[in-house]
């Protein structure tokens, strides 16, 4: 199981996450969304190591990630996949050798066995036959599925999906949903995905946990999600305008800004 | 506000905003160097990077080659010139293949290389850095437990140790030659006379110098421009301003420790 324990994280004053408790599920997908800036990707983040926490920790099993030796990091990492928002496929190399990238630095395998593992990853991705072309050369959707199959390259145990159907059309974000779902449960992996997709989030998370201002709001299977009756679930649910979650988050009062700042109008009561 | 208070506050700023850049830059080679060396004690560490580093190797020192050939021979050349018309007011036109040699060997070559190295390759260094960070590319080998200090910084700094020595070997036989061409063919120099003193007042203490300065100089672009990048903001403005940053610090670098060099072997 994967624990953080009283996360936070600062960015200058600038709270991201507030001494947050959060239980990830082993093998469950778990879903963490939340409006923009509600510090889910920061939260991702910690629990994938890429970030440390300003305070708190952030457990494998027993073992404290943020006290960990680079190499036991490494070592752990091996088990695990990331699918970025933007692909963060290198650049500098090809469909097949960006699949291919994590079994040639990890394991000993034939070129021809990596061959036939990568052509059963783009296959399963749909882009098999699509191994020379670089990464500028793909549309979103391609790069995300591409991402998506070197993540799942070494079998990983605990997959992180950040956005994964973020900037991709209705049936390239439900490709992508899809494969989520029917990966973690064959394989039986951890998955925790971030997203502000609503529809897909509840469609293929076994757990779902929604965060508003760094503060976790809400959290439970997509049925109880669904039937919260927290006013803030359910206007981020319907994506209402109105509601405990403000559309502005200026810090100042608009009228005091229009009206007390010297060299600005005036307003007339 | 009377003159001397107007003075007193104008003094105080500005030498508070010196202050602050001085410290500024004291805490960037700080941790350039601080980040430089935690790249290098992973040269000895599985698994190597050889293939990498070879890559790096070709990418800076032959992708750097044409630039340096034609301002080592362009450098020369002038050089030439110059002394030659200098020379002949003494009636010394035949100092002029030890003066070429000697301010190629012993200062233009690893200054001038440096500047051009930093120009062609560092630049690229920190763009292509920055570009991963701002793509996410590092904090992607990151998660699939590679680490991007070894894989990306020590292959470049290697590199640049490396490829910086070679590069300013080039540009000093190319500007020797070229003065050569210059001094004898173009301005009737005595050939005999132009080698003679050519050989004469080199020594192996001025060629060993002008390596020392340029492997000094290697390692303080490798680690500058490979610094600057990883280090970089992770927006677009961000990579240019590091790049920038990169190209400034590394020239002004350059003539610092070309000065602190020289006055060791004087």
């Amino acid at each position: 199981m994967i624990r953080g324990e009283q996360l936070s994280k600062y960015f200058g004053d600038v709270a991201a996450l507030n001494a947050t408790d959060i239980h990830i599920r082993s093998g469950k997908i778990t879903a963490i969304m939340g409006g923009s800036g509600s510090g889910k990707t920061t939260l991702l983040r910690l629990l994938a190591g890429l970030e440390q926490p300003t305070g708190g920790h952030v457990w494998y099993g027993d073992e404290d990630l943020c006290a960990m030796s680079v190499r036991r990091l490494y070592e752990l990492r091996e088990s695990m996949g990331m699918l970025f928002q933007y692909s963060a496929l290198l650049n500098s190399m090809n469909v097949y050798d960006n699949v291919a990238f994590p079994l040639h630095e990890h394991t000993q395998l034939d070129e021809s066995v990596i061959r036939t593992m990568v052509a059963m990853k783009l296959e399963q991705v749909g882009l098999r036959g699509f191994e020379h072309l670089m990464p500028s050369e793909l549309s979103g959707g391609m790069a995300k599925r591409v991402a998506f199959a070197r993540a799942m390259a070494m079998d990983p145990r605990i997959v992180f999906f950040d956005e994964p159907t973020s900037g991709l059309d209705p049936i390239s974000a439900g490709v992508i949903a899809t494969l989520i779902q029917d990966t973690s449960r064959k394989n039986r992996m951890t998955s925790i995905v971030v997203t502000h997709d609503v529809h897909a989030g509840l469609a293929i998370a076994d757990h779902v946990i929604l965060l508003w201002q760094g503060d976790i709001i809400a959290e439970g299977p997509p049925d109880a999600i669904r039937q919260s009756d927290d006013a803030r679930v359910q206007q981020f649910l319907h994506g209402r305008p109105d509601g405990p979650i403000p559309f502005s988050r200026s810090t100042t009062s608009y009228i005091d800004d229009l009206t007390h700042k010297p060299g600005t109008i005036r307003l007339q009561s | 506000m009377n003159h001397s208070s107007v003075k007193q506050s104008f003094l105080a700023l500005f030498f508070g905003r010196l202050g602050r850049y001085a410290l500024h830059g004291v805490e960037q080679v700080g941790d350039a160097s601080m980040l430089g060396l935690r790249a290098l004690s992973l040269l000895f560490v599985r698994p190597w990077q050889g293939k990498h580093f070879i890559l790096q190797l070709y990418a800076l020192g032959v992708g750097s080659m044409v630039i340096i050939i034609i301002t080592g021979a362009f450098t020369g050349m002038v050089l030439a010139l110059q002394g030659y018309y200098t020379l002949a007011k003494f009636g010394s036109e035949s100092l002029l293949g030890a003066g070429v040699g000697l301010s190629i060997i012993r200062e233009l070559g690893p200054v001038l290389g440096a500047f051009m190295i930093i120009g062609r390759a560092g630049s690229s260094i920190t763009a292509e850095i920055g570009i991963m960070r701002v793509t996410e590319q590092t904090d992607a080998l990151e998660m699939m437990a590679i680490n991007p200090m070894q894989r990306i910084l020590l292959p470049r700094i290697v590199a640049t140790v490396i490829a910086v020595p070679l590069l300013v070997s080039i540009f000093d036989i190319v500007g020797i030659a070229s003065g050569y061409v210059v001094g004898v063919e173009l301005l009737g120099v005595n050939q005999g006379a132009y080698m003679a003193e050519l050989i004469a007042k080199i020594t192996m203490v001025d060629i060993y110098g002008g390596w020392i300065k340029a492997i000094v100089f290697g390692f303080m672009i490798g680690m500058i421009c490979t610094f600057m990048g990883y280090r970089s903001e992770p927006t677009t403005e961000g990579v240019a301003k590091s790049t920038t940053e990169a190209v400034v610090v590394s020239s002004v670098g350059v003539l610092i420790i070309d000065y602190i060099i020289t006055s060791f072997f004087l």
